[in-house]
């Protein structure tokens, strides 16, 4: 009895969470303006990112100070793969814009940031803790460098100057950032990009949970809680750590992908060490580990800064008369103030997992 | 093959492992046979560990080799030497804290099972049935140690004693031929360690063949079929534990010799 009514119970949840999911965007377009259905859209990739390096870094421990530079291979790819620059860089080779189909870019940039996950991983496998960190750190760098700097001898990149004219995604021969009205309704295309990353998103969310809860999943916990014990125990910890870069490199290879035709430019400047600082910070002050946990802090992270360049000048204009700091500087000390906060008080995270935030209690209370 | 060698489960000979100028181990070799307990022991720093982790893939040799079970095994490569069934247990326990016992247990399994991500992504019919006999056989393996009540707490939060038994449990679950303690009595009570004994006696009634280095004398001559003795890297003695304690190599070892001997 008690039974069948939990289990109607979490049905009448997800059928709840389901509508307000899809109502989202037309209450907050209605109540705020589409520019935050937009910054929601932004959210949503900042969730998928967040959810790829939590496999590397909250799963199998492996400290990541590079995880953007994946965003940006999959950003890039798709950019070059969907713009005219390569047909105006080198008229020889490539006759005009190619217009590749989204089911074929996405893969394609989703496995060369695997690819470059592995490559990433191989060298680091013998490191650990702040070692993997800087190598880590260093990589990230390199492929920003490399971005900018790949505009000669050839121009492929295109430079600081980034790449310009990035078609939208096309699904059943409509272009995403162009309105569609269905059933009478008008959707615009901040809309349609909710719908599509939101989908995307959900395929991300159910793919973690279930690799968390299987064989790998297990592994990945093993390496990081004792990694001699692991291999002692059978685990080939070679291939589990590459596959944990490779699968949390490819989601940031969708993420960038989806950046990349939902922004239509990319540019170098979009793949900065603070954006990897910011991703991590999304997985560290969520809940490492934790999915729900890391879904929450990338949506407050990704969602803070606009709430205060929303608030805080108004605010500001109506205490003192007068804005007296730009809401910019305000986001990185709310920002650092936050930190320091949550991790003074909350170490595991808003929202970890239950038996980890046992374990770094029972920690804290050891060392008081 | 003689009956001599069908009897050996595991060959080490002429094993050497040198760390900078220390010489850990100095062409040390060890037979053991099928089902015995054997007990290695020796004065602290004697490179009883250091000949564990070579044994179970952590060091690699310097020098010699290791037939187990008629192959000689891949020495400096742990997960393979745990798939071919050498399992052990560390001086410092090492579980993973954050895990249940249960799953602890589970990860064990590791090296027995099969699904990749696919399997994981997809939860196929394969790999359901693959999780729910590793759950089953987990539990077996808690309640055959005397733990399954203990099943759903955390790892950190169980008892010294229980903590050891998840860690033989553990070992358990990657189906070894040779299970190797590493010091399973350190830090134990009368009781636990009486309990320990009762555990590893079930092991060896079943058939398990167990390493064993240990300092409580009591329980190594008690418990062990045979005895093998290092000091300074060096096998000194090896026998039936009678005769070991009172080998005057072993009792200068332990006790050192007084000074106008030597």
């Amino acid at each position: 009895m008690s039974a069948t009514n939990a289990r109607l119970k979490s049905r009448l949840g997800i059928a709840l969470i389901a509508v307000a999911l899809a109502v989202l965007p037309f209450v907050v377009g209605a109540g705020f303006g589409n520019s935050w259905v937009r910054i929601i859209d932004f959210a949503l990739l900042y969730i998928m990112l967040a959810l790829g390096l939590n496999i590397v870094v909250g799963f199998a421990g492996l400290l990541d100070l590079g995880y953007i530079a994946f965003y940006a291979v999959g950003a890039y790819l798709y950019a070059l793969l969907s713009s005219p620059h390569l047909a105006q860089a080198f008229p020889a080779l490539f006759a005009a814009a190619p217009g590749w189909p989204v089911w074929l870019v996405l893969p394609l940039g989703a496995g060369l940031a695997g690819l470059c996950g592995v490559l990433l991983g191989t060298p680091t496998l013998k490191l650990r803790g702040d070692y993997l960190a800087i190598v880590t750190l260093g990589f990230g760098e390199i492929i920003r460098i490399f971005l900018n700097n790949l505009n000669a001898p050839a121009n492929i990149t295109n430079g600081p100057q980034g790449i310009n004219n990035i078609a939208a995604v096309h699904i059943g021969g409509h272009a995403l950032n162009r309105p569609l009205e269905l059933f009478g309704i008008v959707l615009p295309g901040v809309h349609l990009h909710y719908y599509f990353f939101l989908a995307l998103t959900l395929l991300v969310i159910f793919v973690c949970v279930r690799l968390q809860d299987s064989r790998l999943g297990r592994a990945w916990v093993a390496i990081r809680e004792d990694e001699v014990a692991a291999r002692a125990c059978g685990i080939n910890t070679r291939n589990v750590k590459l596959l944990a870069f490779g699968l949390g490199a490819t989601f940031g290879g969708v993420a960038g992908g989806l950046f990349a035709s939902f922004q239509g430019f990319v540019s170098p400047e979009s793949f900065g060490l603070l954006e990897s600082i910011m991703v991590l910070c999304m997985v560290v002050l969520g809940g490492m580990g934790h999915i729900p946990g890391v879904i929450l802090g990338a949506v407050l992270l990704a969602l803070l800064p606009e709430a205060l360049r929303w608030g805080a000048v108004p605010m500001q204009q109506s205490l003192f008369g007068k804005v007296l700091i730009d809401p910019e500087s305000l986001r990185l000390l709310l920002f650092g103030v936050a930190l320091v906060l949550v991790m003074r008080w909350r170490p595991e995270g808003l929202w970890p997992s239950a038996l980890r935030r046992r374990e770094l209690s029972t920690h804290a209370a050891d060392g008081a | 093959m003689n009956g001599q060698a069908a009897n050996e489960l595991l060959v080490a000979s002429g094993i050497s492992k040198r760390f900078g100028g220390v010489q850990a181990l100095r062409d040390v070799s060890l037979a053991l046979r099928r089902g015995e307990v054997c007990g290695l022991i020796g004065p602290n720093g004697a490179g009883k560990t250091s000949f564990f982790n070579v044994l179970t893939g952590l060091y690699s040799a310097d020098q010699g080799q290791v037939i187990f079970d008629g192959q000689p095994l891949p020495l400096g490569v742990p997960h393979r030497i745990a798939g071919l069934g050498i399992a052990r247990t560390f001086q410092n326990i090492r579980l993973f804290g954050a895990m249940s016992a249960l799953e602890n247990v589970m990860v064990g399994r590791h090296a027995r099972l099969h699904s990749g991500v696919l399997g994981a992504v997809l939860r196929t019919a394969a790999t359901r049935r693959e999780e729910a006999q590793t759950e089953a056989r987990a539990h077996d393996l808690l309640r055959y140690v005397g733990i399954d009540r203990l099943a759903n707490h955390q790892a950190t939060h169980l008892s010294y004693g229980d903590q050891r038994r998840l860690e033989i449990a553990r070992a358990l679950a990657t189906e070894p031929k040779l299970l190797a303690l590493d010091e399973p009595a350190a830090g134990m009570n009368a009781t636990e360690t009486a309990g320990l004994r009762a555990l590893i006696e079930k092991l060896r009634a079943d058939g398990l063949t167990v390493l064993l280095i240990e300092h409580d004398v009591k329980l190594v001559m008690g418990l062990c079929d045979r005895v093998a003795v290092l000091d300074y890297g060096e096998k000194i003695a090896e026998g039936i534990p009678e005769l070991v304690r009172r080998d005057p190599r072993v009792i200068s070892a332990y006790l050192g010799t007084e000074l106008n001997d030597a």
